[in-house]
């Protein structure tokens, strides 16, 4: 196995036989010639058909890959008739009775030598242009065809360099990706190459011998494998495998509903830890956010973040979706999220100890900044409030007390607000076990089966030797689950899944059987999750 | 003659395809249309020397504009420029 490097154009993978592309060779002789009228002629017919050639290429190209890239071919004609280059040619044949192949090579050695002498690197890029025109030119005049046959099979072309009319006249099917030794990242063949999603490196020191062995180019690292080794061979294999059903998913499922074939709709939606998540969750076509962690406003802060700073988050996540639903998930804070300003106590078993709504009931005067930027940042959007930790009715009880309060409070300040539901986590078996009486309290519940999980089974899922006993398929999971749904639906709220497990493909459609309203996964599993959803039967 | 200043404002510059569209509405006038930058200057209607002059986003250039329909020529190359450039 040999590895080269390049710079790579389209990250891509692509694997396949070598096919080493070699342009006919133009070799031109300088030629005396007597009727240099004839000669002229000559060039005029040839540069008269490269036009028509280019004209075909360009409808050829407007259909493959768009009208803005297939301009190119509108500028080689327009260069093929330039008043400079035509008189240049023209003048060479007439004064110096030379031969139209000789005349029409030096003249393009000439303007592409201009345009690399230029500074700029997109101008620079353009002498490639001016040299396929020539070429053009001169394989009409030996009356070849540049025919861009890569036989039969599909190939990874190597090249020295490829002209735009070379790329496009190739045909696509058989395209696996290009290599080539010269070129640069602006040239239109790169373009081209970005445009088709086909892999490709430039400046690699490509040789003849590789001509049909095995290759990969994988473009997310710049690196060609030259008879890649068997394990190489089998990871990037998978690599693409995965990269091409990613792609497949985005094309046939962006924009389609989260719906079961049997017409149950299912809200789908995303997790995100902070703002910056937000064109990820919009990227990966996600219904809403379904579980907005809020405590990134505090671990990046020095101090307890104010009103403002988080009013401002939450407006504007709740203005970027844009009249889609935002859960945020209110402080949770403690066990293993710590921060320095809290002056929390080191605790012996923190994931039992003094976190998240506990907490804020204990130091309301926290709870109440949160609350109020909140509901202010609900003026601006779908906001929904979701309380972690609960184990009681009290507790909720007494959450909903102090946000009567704090509406009260913005109410004498003329300050204004939204509707917006109110939910909780379902995290604890306690909360599981008093689902019924907690549906009466709250709009909705959201599963979070991480901590559940560790609470129901008292396994520390920190703790790297229970591992392999730590199993969130466990019947007993999947019972608090259904419980949690049927007590919730009993009580209005509609019910969820924001951990880990609604991510879990496997389960999806046990989910979805089971009644669950909503699942809220990780952006980039959006849409694996609505493939199973689409194929799921609920009867 | 006429003239104007113009500051490019693509982000690329006078690159392939809007030079091209410039050697086109400058052949639909009988004027001459000089592109000058700085010391340097190019005949409008010849792309190549054009595309020579390598003018980029923010640079400024003067568009001369010299024949029999210079006045019509002018605006149809400012109107030209502001749209495209």
């Amino acid at each position: 196995m040999e590895i080269y490097e390049g710079k790579s154009i389209f990250k891509g993978i692509a694997i396949g036989k070598i096919f080493y592309y070699q342009k006919g060779a133009q070799q031109v002789k300088r030629e005396k010639v007597e009727d240099t009228a004839a000669e002229k002629a000559r060039y005029e017919a040839a540069s008269a058909k490269a036009s028509e050639q280019l004209q075909a290429l360009y409808e050829k190209a407007v259909k493959e890959v768009g009208e803005a890239n297939a301009a190119v071919f509108e500028v080689h004609m327009m260069m093929l008739e330039d008043d400079d280059y035509v008189s240049s040619i023209v003048n060479m044949i007439e004064t110096q009775n030379v031969n139209a192949e000789f005349a029409v090579a030096t003249t393009g050695d000439n303007f592409a030598e201009m345009f690399s002498q230029m500074d700029d690197e997109y101008f620079k890029a353009r002498a490639a242009d001016v040299k396929d025109i020539t070429e053009r030119l001169i394989s009409v005049l030996g009356e070849q065809e540049t025919t861009g046959d890569i036989g039969d099979e599909p190939v990874i072309i190597v090249a020295d360099d490829l002209a735009p009319s070379e790329t496009v006249q190739m045909d696509k099917e058989k395209l696996l990706a290009f290599v080539t030794r010269h070129g640069s990242a602006n040239s239109h063949t790169a373009i081209l190459a970005r445009t088709m999603n086909i892999p490709a490196l430039i400046g690699v020191d490509i040789q003849e011998e590789w001509n049909g062995h095995m290759a990969v180019v994988d473009g997310r690292s710049g690196k060609l494998y030259i008879d890649p080794e068997e394990e190489i061979l089998t990871k990037l294999k998978d690599d693409r495998k995965k990269e091409q059903e990613a792609r497949e998913l985005l094309s046939l499922l962006k924009g389609k509903e989260d719906v079961t074939a049997d017409g149950k709709h299912i809200k789908l939606y995303a997790n995100i830890a902070g703002v910056g998540d937000v064109a990820n969750v919009l990227a990966n076509d996600a219904a809403g956010i379904g579980l907005f962690r809020s405590e990134f406003l505090y671990l990046e802060a020095e101090d307890y973040p104010d009103e403002e700073t988080q009013f401002l988050a939450y407006k504007r996540v709740a203005e970027t979706m844009a009249g889609k639903k935002v859960v945020v998930r209110t402080l949770d804070i403690g066990a293993d999220k710590q921060v320095d300003y809290f002056h929390l106590d080191k605790e012996e078993n923190p994931a039992m100890g003094y976190r998240a709504i506990r907490i804020c009931l204990d130091r309301p005067e926290i709870f109440r900044t949160q609350l109020r930027a909140l509901i202010r940042a609900s003026a601006y959007g779908e906001i929904a409030i979701m309380y972690p930790m609960i184990i009681s009715v009290e507790e909720v009880r007494e959450i909903k007390k102090i946000v009567l309060s704090v509406k009260k409070e913005l109410d004498e300040r003329g300050i204004p607000y939204g509707n917006f539901e109110q939910g909780i986590m379902i995290e604890t078996p306690a909360a599981v076990m008093m689902s019924e009486e907690l549906a009466a309290e709250v709009d909705f519940f959201s599963i979070g089966t991480n901590d559940l999980t560790q609470y129901t089974l008292a396994m520390d899922r920190q703790n790297m030797k229970l591992d392999t006993m730590y199993d969130p398929h466990h019947p007993a999971i999947l019972k608090m689950i259904k419980m949690t749904i049927d007590n919730g639906h009993k009580g209005g709220c509609w019910v969820g899944i924001c951990g880990e497990l609604g991510a879990d493909t496997t389960l999806t459609e046990t989910f979805v059987k089971m009644g669950i309203d909503e699942l809220s996964v990780s952006p980039s599993f959006v849409l694996p999750v609505r493939k199973i959803i689409r194929e799921t039967t609920v009867k | 003659m006429k003239s104007f200043n113009y500051v490019i404002t693509d982000e690329v510059g006078i690159h392939a395809r809007p030079a091209g569209l410039l050697v086109k509405e400058a052949k639909k006038y009988e004027s001459a249309v000089t592109i000058v930058k700085g010391d340097r200057k190019a005949d409008a209607r010849k792309l190549m020397m054009l595309m020579s002059l390598g003018v980029k986003c923010g640079e400024e250039i003067t568009v001369e504009v010299e024949g029999a329909d210079e006045d019509a020529a002018a605006a149809g190359m400012e109107k030209f420029f502001e749209e495209t450039l």
